[in-house]
């Protein structure tokens, strides 16, 4: 056992607690919640950790250059508004060019972050937490406090939600659920495989090591965050299409969200280090967490923050003194041989 | 006194005397006394909070948790009232569950060594959790008219409890920090941890220290709001975290630790709530004066940032 945690990485080992972990919460639902390993579920929490994968994702692109997205949860808001009014104008739109019409919008938000952290040297933390402010602030004024309407949707985004792409036995895959993946996929693929994708964790973990390799770290770090308001314009779209009724105050919160799933999914808040595959399950251990606290009957819908704010916890802290133990354990091998 | 004027306090002080101008020029009611203590009053929770958080964000950590602890000390002390307990020892165990709260965090930073931003996040869920818990959808009111005149009206004179408690604070920790060995380690530790802990500093009992505070502070800011407010719900304080950190950094306190000063943060409250107020006189709605409160944000960094270009570009020149 001892050489096994030795000769796995610290990643994968990560990733196997994460898988672990999201088996035991649905093997421990399913003895507790009656018809809860079914086809009815599956699609409740697919469908809803498809709104929330996209933002993840780009989020964890950001967190691995060492910055932080606060306002993504603006830009969905803004892109969720913006694209719904269109197509109440333009219902011929075709769909693609509505799905880039909401990843342009949020791109261009994410191009005004990524310009004042990376060129104007402004923290990022800073910036967002001042556009969380402005893009919610401009999506009011924007709006005039009016609401878009499942009524003003075309029927084919209306209807979006429930069509499946493919049936895997009683499961349907929804084509949300599929986008969501497809993007989870690319970031993964990409960042594993592509030279250029790699300098997100280059830049991340060692910046002045990432410069005096040649790398241009501002441009990696402006890129990471158009990524990251394209990929929660992505979740705009698909939060339009699930909720159809969009407010001033839709994805409201998101920015907690997205970081919370990034975190427990073991990407490393201080960067340079995660997989899109650790993203994708701790988006879906969350919100697996969330959907069926709300349907255990043992405990009050009104424990379910409660609980989950400490589940994330005790993740983390188990994560954080496993890969300390692991590496004492480490240093002890290296020293013997 | 020119070098002065273009320290970041000077900036501040400069927009502070513009904007009470400007809303003078409004409104001549706007500089009366009551005016002012109102001015203070709507956000007098926040500004408090503010206070701790400088200290945290000088140490180089971060407590998104505050606003959580708030409502939570808030929602326990109408609870209790409403179980027919006294004000006082409510009061008492609200503290308490401030206390606990922060030694949570305190343990969690200090001694398992998570990055605060994780710790506070998730707590900041779980607090709120454990607030709604208690008093489910419903709001919790019928306080004793003792409590509600203690959260609204003037105990000296005009000025109500919470102002005092707010002045008495500033004065606290502004000593605190700057004037105590304290307050230099906790500077020290926030420029480079590493050198801190090598010069023998004990890095883990100032965080823990501070973690403690700031939850603390938080739960007696929760006791001020449940008292001014006359009631609580589940969602009481929501979302200050971010109005909290948002005058913190507007006073200048760096957010990588080690530089700032509780006389710019002092600065920055009065800008921003004679800012809100001149804005709400001049009928702009909340979210947008959010929004300015946001480029102010972003702008104080920027500019002079930009302006530290230009002068190095004509140096090199």
């Amino acid at each position: 056992m001892r050489r096994l945690l030795g000769a796995a990485s610290p990643q994968s080992l990560r990733l196997m607690a994460l898988f672990l972990a999201l088996l035991g919460t649905i093997l421990f639902f399913s003895t507790q919640i009656d018809g809860y390993l079914s086809a009815r579920m599956f699609n409740r929490i697919s469908t809803s950790a498809a709104v929330i994968l996209p933002v993840a994702v780009g989020q964890a692109i950001v967190i691995m250059t060492r910055n932080i997205d606060l306002s993504v949860g603006s830009i969905l808001g803004v892109v969720a508004y913006v694209t719904g009014q269109t197509l109440a104008a333009l219902p011929e739109l075709h769909p693609v060019l509505v799905v880039a019409l909401a990843m342009g919008i949020g791109a261009v938000a994410g191009a005004i972050n990524g310009v004042l952290v990376a060129w104007g040297r402004v923290p990022s933390i800073i910036v967002t937490l001042g556009t969380l402010a402005l893009f919610r602030s401009f999506l009011v004024e924007y709006s005039d406090a009016t609401t878009i309407t499942t009524a003003s949707l075309p029927a084919w985004l209306v209807d979006l939600p429930q069509k499946s792409l493919v049936s895997v036995g009683p499961l349907d895959i929804r084509v949300t659920v599929v986008l969501a993946l497809a993007a989870c996929l690319v970031v993964g693929v990409g960042l594993s495989r592509l030279r250029a994708a790699r300098r997100f964790l280059a830049v991340g973990s060692n910046p002045d090591a990432a410069r005096m390799a040649g790398i241009n770290a501002p441009a990696v770090v402006f890129l990471a965050f158009v990524l990251s308001g394209a990929l929660a314009g992505l979740s705009g779209f698909i939060f339009l299409a699930k909720f159809g009724n969009i407010t001033v105050v839709a994805g409201l919160g998101f920015e907690l969200k997205s970081i919370a799933a990034v975190v427990v999914g073991g990407v490393s808040i201080m960067g340079g280090s995660g997989t899109m595959l650790g993203v994708l399950m701790g988006t879906v251990l969350v919100d697996t967490i969330d959907n069926s606290l709300t349907r255990w009957e043992l405990v009050s819908e009104f424990w379910r923050d409660a609980l989950l704010g400490m589940l994330i916890m005790a993740a983390v802290t188990l994560d954080t003194l496993a890969a300390r133990s692991l590496a004492r354990l480490r240093g002890k091998a290296g020293g013997s041989t | 006194m020119i070098r002065r004027l273009q320290s970041w306090e000077g900036g501040l002080l400069v927009i502070f005397l513009a904007t009470l101008a400007l809303n003078a020029s409004f409104a001549p009611e706007f500089l009366t006394v009551q005016n002012q203590i109102n001015l203070f009053q709507l956000s007098i929770e926040k500004i408090i909070v503010a206070l701790v958080m400088t200290l945290i964000i000088v140490n180089a950590e971060i407590d998104l948790s505050v606003a959580s602890v708030m409502g939570l000390s808030a929602v326990v002390f109408a609870y209790l009232l409403n179980l027919g307990w006294g004000g006082g020892s409510a009061a008492l165990v609200c503290l308490g569950v401030g206390l606990l709260a922060g030694l949570i965090n305190a343990t969690l930073v200090a001694r398992v060594g998570i990055p605060s931003l994780v710790v506070t996040l998730a707590m900041m869920i779980g607090y709120r959790g454990f607030a709604r818990v208690l008093v489910k959808d419903q709001s919790l009111g019928n306080f004793p008219t003792w409590v509600t005149d203690l959260g609204q009206k003037g105990l000296i004179g005009p000025l109500p409890l919470s102002l005092l408690l707010f002045f008495a604070l500033l004065v606290l920790l502004g000593v605190l920090l700057h004037r105590t060995g304290f307050g230099r380690q906790v500077v020290v530790i926030g420029t480079n941890a590493e050198v801190a802990r090598f010069s023998g500093i004990g890095v883990r009992r100032v965080k823990a220290i501070l973690f403690v505070l700031s939850a603390v502070i938080a739960a007696l800011a929760g006791l001020l709001y449940a008292a001014r407010l006359g009631s609580v719900r589940g969602d009481s304080a929501l979302g200050f975290e971010l109005d909290i950190i948002t005058m913190v950094l507007l006073g200048g306190v760096s957010i990588f630790g080690g530089k700032g000063s509780m006389l710019g943060v002092f600065l920055s409250i009065l800008i921003i709530l004679n800012l809100r107020n001149g804005m709400a006189l001049m009928n702009i709605t909340g979210h947008v004066q959010t929004g300015v409160i946001g480029l102010l944000l972003i702008g104080s960094v920027l500019v002079p940032n930009i302006v530290n270009d230009l002068r190095g570009r004509r140096a090199r020149v």
